[in-house]
């Protein structure tokens, strides 16, 4: 919950913008909705984090991130401050104001149950309660599940907080270390959108210790953009990006 | 960039049970049977053949780039991906390709994406989703806007460089270059043969694309 707003915080927010906190638990799943005008910052708190993030217009949940639009619109096979998440409707979903560690996967997906149990062997509920080891996959069909959304809706995501790099050859190397504790990302919501977070570990993270890491939310209210925005201007493109997200709201 | 292994095929196209075909700008949904074989032929050269496979019994599971790309630990499809669904199992293999690589992180074009990508007019020019959604909603496979997820560019060419630039390059494909897929399910293939006329993965010219289905041993 929100401060009183006499109490500064470390991090600099105005308090009186704040609008809600809490940790998501390594492993965990987490759904919300943010309205435009809003930030959401994920803290990565203690290294090594990854959150799995999908991204759908409320109002209209045919309306959803697409991995494809993204990279291309931005020419781009990563994510960072100044990119924006782009909908298959040509609109801006919300756009990255702040970053701290510099890279997010937008082409490795999330791992299933199956490879789960292959990775890092049996660990359920049954005999470790709420510590049990659970995907990526299953933590975003479950959350997908409470707005009836399901496995057509699971489309390509975002890990937030994992570098994999694309070599020469075209092979996938995940590089360890990108984030560390204390590291963050905001995304500023220019839609009011269905957010489907996961931070069950990165498909590709070498650790073969089940070891996700606990991440903080923090959301304010912090005003659509100016026509002098950063990640407006980023690209040619993302001006009639922003073009087409604001038609929508006239 | 290393040099792909170029693999053809023994297939004799007079075998075949289906050749169509596929005029430029043009959808295809086509039921292709497990142990089947689908040779997409690019017939002019450099185009872009806009592709999507569901599993003919459970249409919810369907092709996955995520998922091809992570089990191969590759950005480019050849001789011997094996493609991937959101539920892990093995639609296809591709078993021949005289191209070299294939692009499955583009996605398609669509109206909305064009206003973006070019410019706000460019909305009413015809484009792979038009045709995707087109082909669905006369079919009756009961599938969507909601299915259409990210597809693979046969015969495209889009680059990732080691510090994260994508780019749509001028195609490595040539007249009559082939890429040929065995069906390990049953499928729906949904194609779209590229309209896009706003960028060099076509080289700014759309082409026809033939269409070959021979039945399995």
């Amino acid at each position: 919950m929100a401060e009183p707003a006499s109490t500064p915080r470390s991090d600099g927010l105005d308090t009186s913008l704040l609008l809600w906190e809490e940790f998501v638990p390594g492993g965990g799943h987490w759904s919300g909705v943010m309205k435009r005008g809003t930030t959401l910052r994920l803290t990565d708190t203690k290294g090594g984090a990854n959150v799995s993030a999908l991204f759908f217009n409320q109002e209209e949940k045919l309306e959803r991130y697409n991995m494809a639009d993204t990279l291309k619109a931005q020419h781009t096979a990563y994510l960072t401050r100044g990119f924006v998440c782009y909908s298959d409707m040509g609109r801006v979903l919300c756009s990255i104001t702040a970053d701290t560690c510099g890279w997010h996967d937008t082409i490795c997906g999330v791992m299933d149950a199956k490879q789960l149990l292959k990775k890092y062997g049996t660990h359920r509920f049954q005999e470790h309660r709420n510590s049990m080891y659970r995907s990526g996959r299953d933590g975003m069909l479950i959350e997908l599940g409470k707005y009836g959304l399901g496995r057509r809706d699971l489309v390509a995501n975002v890990n937030l907080f994992s570098k994999v790099i694309v070599d020469e050859k075209g092979d996938l190397r995940f590089q360890p270390g990108n984030s560390k504790a204390g590291d963050y990302v905001d995304l500023r919501f220019e839609m009011n959108t269905l957010v489907i977070l996961s931070t069950a570990p990165h498909p590709l993270d070498p650790n073969p210790e089940y070891a996700p890491k606990r991440v903080r939310l923090t959301a304010w209210r912090s005003g659509t953009p100016d026509t002098d925005d950063y990640c407006r201007n980023f690209r040619p493109e993302n001006q009639r990006g922003f073009y087409n997200t604001e038609v929508l709201f006239r | 960039m290393t040099q792909a292994t170029l693999t053809e095929s023994a297939l004799d196209p007079a075998k075949a049970g289906y050749n169509y075909e596929l005029p430029a700008g043009e959808p295809w949904l086509h039921l292709v049977k497990k142990g089947q074989t689908l040779r997409i032929l690019d017939l002019k050269g450099n185009q872009a053949v806009d592709t999507l496979f569901y599993n003919a019994h459970d249409t919810a599971e369907r092709y996955s780039a995520n998922d091809t790309l992570r089990a191969q630990g590759n950005i480019y499809l050849t001789t011997g991906s094996q493609l991937l669904s959101n539920e892990g199992n093995v639609m296809l293999t591709i078993v021949a390709d005289t191209c070299g690589r294939h692009d499955t992180l583009g996605g398609a074009c669509a109206s909305e994406s064009n206003t973006v990508r070019y410019a706000l007019e460019k909305r009413f020019m015809h484009s792979c989703r038009d045709n995707y959604l087109i082909a669905l909603a006369e079919s009756d496979t009961d599938m969507g806007k909601r299915d259409l997820v990210s597809n693979i560019n046969f015969f495209m060419n889009v680059p990732v460089t080691p510090d994260g630039g994508l780019t749509f390059e001028d195609g490595i494909s040539a007249p009559g270059k082939y890429v040929e897929l065995r069906a390990e399910m049953d499928l729906y293939v949904l194609i779209s043969n590229c309209p896009q006329l706003n960028n060099p993965c076509n080289a700014y010219n759309p082409t026809p694309a033939q269409l070959i289905i021979w039945d399995g041993e």
